[in-house]
């Protein structure tokens, strides 16, 4: 007897799958010329971090190229991986011209996808790899240079030459910046302290990470990914000077924010839609970094920076343009 | 190791202990309640998102932090009651239906903090209270009266609730409902009224950790409680639904926390095994657990559903 | 019991959980409209994405996969009135086994190779599925804490593992993502159809049929539900209730592990990856389970078609998310909205007489049992 219940419901889904296939598989037609991009972000859109920093450079681009040329869809908070593939797969199912999954991790399902939708431009990062296929582009972000300018400063601002940084997980992006930021700071001879609070989105344990560093005598602070507004906010309670990345967090507080390392994707962006527009879908690797202008040092103009201060970490971008400074990475 | 000595560093330890206990006591002593009466309530991290969120939305559009707080309680037991229809009224199952509050909680709260607050943006947090003359002894002082007024809220809800539980009518229908509903039933105590009662009282308090939370950090971020709730649940257990018993538990277990904080803001944790002391906070409080050894029973009635005649 | 109802009846049955997910989805219909999307356009985006085409269908049945093993696991574990909210550390540690092993054993052909992922995945879970079963059994602490707590350090296993023992070669060191090189392709699951769908949901279905044997059929399954139905009898009755409930753990985790071990070998990568989350890696399907487990009634074949909608019900939120491009945060919330629609459903099932209150106990195949053991 409940078997047979099962047997109906599973008829039942059969048929609403029969009617449902009639009717579909006829749209989908490309109607006038927008250029079609898909993101998919494995946090919020808004999160004044990483996902926000892709889809202000798409907005970017669409807002240089007219609302009519660009559409873009967004599939944002795919933290799971496979669903970032089944997302990714959708999209390019769905006829979009470039599908952008901003997410190291979701390289690792690409080439499958990729293979399968050879008419398709995808792009991923942070990352360096195209799989050695023609439709795929890598963008990456030399993080740790803005990182390292900012190290010099937070040096050069510290009293107590102590200070403390807030990780998520030491991967991707975010060890690249702290690494840079650690190289910088202690080149300006400060001892710094990571801690890894092993959560993307728990800005509780970000606080008190930053509280620990507080604690230990601390008086300038950074971190990255989303879960960072805990510790900005324990560092405007403590009077801590904090260093944003990824997107400008001086909105956040700008009576501590120094400045932030911003990401301006669009520099390579727009260069990869003209590619795919004159039929190059891929194959390439962009980097954003400070000397091609994807990645800016955005300065808190209600800070009061000290002008020597400015003057070192003007002299650490100028240094890392012309390759007479490194990052040590 | 004895930069960990030093009286800043055990002051910081503590203070950040008691503030990482105070979620975890508010929410677990409000599943406290529900369980003593019968019902599991595994929605808790829902709760308090939707609390948190709405105290940081109150919180940035009046400037008041307990406005914030309220709009948190508020939010909490209009859901401890809904929880109430689901799981009393309508006797749904109450492990699955706490996931179904939990995802609801998770995507409401993360998807109105998009559409009406947008960016995120801090809001003032609940002040630092010095309590007179207690906050003057050498160190105790320092880490346990000088905090904000939630997190003495959380510790005085300790001995409120022994009162409540163990010396009002109130708490003695609490547990005759969770032990034997129809034998309660039969005396003429209402089991679903008692059971309403407890989950408004677990929803309240899930409302307040959630806000408690925001209100301490002064930031709100999608899932940012990011599994505090069913920590909560399982300190219950823990605790042997008992309130010291919970309060044990929390500071236990945001006690390794914040030792496993300390440890790496002094560098003496190396950046490649963080990921291996992060379990500690989880694999201490079960070895404890162990090492307790206690057999406390969980109440009769947890889980079952009660309706007359049944 | 209930096997004598009237055919309408039967049909209620079927039609009020149905009405429920309408009724929810009517619920999410309004939140659409609130945020200037159109219903009717997303939730038809949703049939189509789950059931209305081969690739839809095929994506269903992958995310019905784990969705059943777990599901199943947690049906044996309520069965021994034992709660397991372990499944997803279950999942990663059979993930860890069976990713430790063929990194161990990289030549190895695929007629081996693969009955060995499958057997690590069902150790590594039942490993993490017997260590709260022992501890509720012969220490006293609840499953509940300990599955909670070990979720915590498998999660944190998991990272500390794919960042350092387990972390692909080829990445470079700065910067590494946390996942493993692309796993030995002998270890891939076998394709059945098309260049997706692979053997896991055939196995996930043969996992609950010899669920329902041990639960029914054998001498372990009947002890099992014995001590669930009531332990003080069972142990009165010389039976063996300590064992019987590290036992279901046991079982439960195990198929929670297998779950871990397919989606691993059975993923479009083929490597073990994760953002730095548990539920980056599982996508949360070590709870979803738990729905799909009551959804089914808490018997292993009812999972099957359980697990079947859920999964639909999941790849077509994000159909629908794509189409009117919300944010994906209201699927989560649809998603919850529809389970406690469903749960709350039970309630008008059993008012109008049309089945008992599940859990253990006023389950006529459990009668049956009883009768047929001596």
């Amino acid at each position: 007897m409940r078997m047979a219940k099962g047997w109906r419901l599973l008829a039942l889904l059969g048929a609403l799958a029969l009617v449902a296939g009639a009717c579909g598989g006829d749209d989908d037609g490309d109607d006038g010329g927008a250029f079609r991009i898909a993101i998919v972000a494995p946090s919020a859109s808004n999160d004044l971090a990483f996902s926000q920093s892709i889809v202000d450079a798409v907005n970017a681009i669409q807002a240089e190229m007219g609302a009519d040329a660009i559409e873009i869809a967004i599939t944002d908070g795919t933290f799971v991986v496979e669903d970032a593939a089944a997302n990714m797969r959708g999209y390019a199912d769905d006829g979009y011209d470039l599908v952008i999954g901003h997410g190291s991790q979701y390289g690792s399902f690409l080439p499958e996808i990729a293979e399968d939708f050879p008419d398709t431009a995808f792009a991923w990062g942070t990352a360096s790899d195209t799989f050695g296929l023609d439709n795929v582009s890598a963008y990456t972000a030399a993080a740790d240079e803005g990182a390292y300018v900012q190290g010099i400063m937070a040096a050069a601002l510290s009293t107590s030459g102590k200070i403390g940084v807030v990780g998520p997980v030491d991967v991707g992006d975010a060890a690249l910046y702290v690494q840079g930021f650690v190289n910088g700071a202690e080149s300006g001879g400060a001892d710094v302290a990571v801690a890894f609070t092993g959560d993307f989105g728990n800005t509780t344990l970000a606080a008190e990470a930053a509280n620990a560093h507080v604690a230990n005598g601390a008086d300038v602070m950074t971190g990255t990914a989303q879960m960072v507004v805990g510790a900005v906010g324990v560092a405007e309670q403590q009077g801590v000077l904090w260093f944003g990345t990824q997107s400008n967090q001086t909105s956040l507080a700008d009576s501590i924010v120094v400045s932030s390392q911003v990401y301006k994707w669009e520099v390579v962006l727009s260069d990869l839609v003209e590619q795919i527009k004159d039929g190059n879908l891929g194959g390439q690797t962009y980097e954003i970094n400070l000397a091609n202008g994807g990645l800016v040092i955005e300065y808190n103009d209600a800070y009061n920076l000290p002008a020597d201060v400015r003057q070192a970490g003007d002299d650490a971008v100028a240094g890392i343009i012309d390759g007479s400074m490194s990052t040590g990475l | 190791m004895s930069e960990l000595f030093t009286e800043t560093a055990i002051v910081a330890t503590l203070a950040a202990m008691l503030r990482l206990a105070m979620p975890l006591l508010l929410a677990g002593l409000g599943e406290m309640y529900g369980q003593r009466s019968g019902v599991l309530n595994l929605g808790v991290e829902g709760v308090m998102l939707l609390g948190g969120f709405f105290a940081y939305w109150t919180t940035l559009s009046t400037d008041s932090p307990w406005l914030g707080l309220l709009a948190g309680l508020a939010v909490g037991l209009i859901m401890g009651l809904l929880n109430g229809v689901i799981s009393v009224t309508l006797q749904a199952q109450q492990g699955i239906s706490g996931i179904g509050v939990f995802l609801f909680g998770l995507g409401l709260s993360d998807l109105l903090f998009q559409k009406i607050v947008g960016t995120p943006r801090l809001i003032d947090p609940l002040a630092q209270i010095e309590i007179p003359l207690l906050s003057r002894i050498p160190v105790i002082g320092d880490f346990a009266f000088n905090q904000r007024s939630i997190v003495y809220i959380a510790f005085l809800l300790v001995p409120l609730s022994m009162w409540a539980l163990n010396k009002t009518t109130f708490g003695l229908n609490i547990r005759a409902v969770g032990e034997n509903p129809a034998a309660a039933d039969s005396l003429g105590v209402s089991v679903a009224r008692t059971r309403y009662a407890t989950l408004a009282i677990g929803g309240v308090l899930a409302g307040a950790a959630g806000a408690g939370l925001v209100l301490t950090t002064g930031s709100f971020q999608q899932n940012f409680t990011a599994g505090l709730g069913f920590i909560a649940i399982a300190l219950v257990y823990f605790g042997a639904w008992r309130p010291i018993g919970v309060m044990l538990g929390a500071l236990l277990f945001g006690f390794i926390q914040a030792l496993v904080f300390q440890l790496k803001a002094l560098e003496l944790i190396p950046v490649s095994q963080q990921d291996l002391y992060n379990m500690a906070p989880a694999l201490i409080t079960i070895l404890a657990l162990v090492a307790v050894s206690q057999r406390f029973q969980a109440p009769t009635a947890l889980t079952k559903p009660f309706s007359r005649g049944g | 019991m209930t096997s004598r109802t009237s055919a309408s009846g039967r049909l209620q049955r079927t039609l009020i959980p149905v009405i429920a997910v309408v009724a929810a989805l009517a619920l999410g219909a309004i939140m659409l409209l609130a945020l200037g999307a159109n219903p009717l356009t997303g939730y038809w985006a949703m049939i189509k994405g789950a059931f209305g085409s081969g690739n839809g269908l095929i994506e269903t049945a992958l995310k019905a996969t784990p969705l059943m093993l777990v599901g199943v696991g947690i049906t044996i574990a309520f069965r021994a009135n034992v709660i397991n909210i372990g499944g997803e550390g279950q999942m990663i540690l059979g993930a860890i086994f069976t990713t430790g092993l063929v990194l161990l054993l990289p030549d190895m052909s695929g007629f081996i190779l693969i009955p060995l992922v499958i057997l690590a995945g069902l150790l590594g879970g039942a490993l993490w599925g017997a260590i709260p079963g022992a501890l509720k059994a012969y220490f006293g602490v609840s499953e509940i804490l300990s599955t909670i707590m070990l979720n915590l350090v498998a999660a944190q296993l998991m990272n500390y593992l794919l960042r350092g023992p387990f972390i692909d070669p080829n990445s470079n060191e700065l910067g590494a993502i946390p996942q493993t090189e692309r796993l030995s392709e002998g270890a891939d699951l076998p394709i059945l159809i098309g260049s997706r769908l692979h053997a896991g949901p055939l196995i996930a279905i043969l996992a609950a049929i010899a669920a329902y044997v041990l639960l029914w059929r054998t001498t372990a399954g009947y002890r099992l539900r014995a001590v669930g139905l009531n332990p003080d009898a069972a142990r009165y009755g010389g039976m063996p209730v300590k064992r019987s409930i590290v036992l279901a753990l046991t079982f439960s985790g195990a198929l929670a592990g297998l779950a871990g071990a397919l989606l691993v070998f059975g993923s479009e990568s083929h490597r073990f990856v994760t953002d730095g989350s548990a539920a980056g890696f599982t996508g949360s399907a070590g709870f979803n389970g738990i729905v799909t487990a009551l959804f089914g009634a808490l018997h292993p074949l009812w999972t099957i078609p359980s697990s079947f909608l859920f999964g639909g019900l999941l790849v077509g939120a994000n159909s629908l998310q794509r189409a009117v491009q919300v944010p994906q945060a209201l699927i989560v919330a649809l998603n919850g909205l529809v389970v406690v629609f469903v749960v709350s459903s039970d309630w008008i099932r059993q008012r109008l007489g049309l089945v008992e209150a599940h859990q253990p106990e006023g389950n006529d195949d459990e009668v049956e049992a009883v009768e047929v053991v001596p």
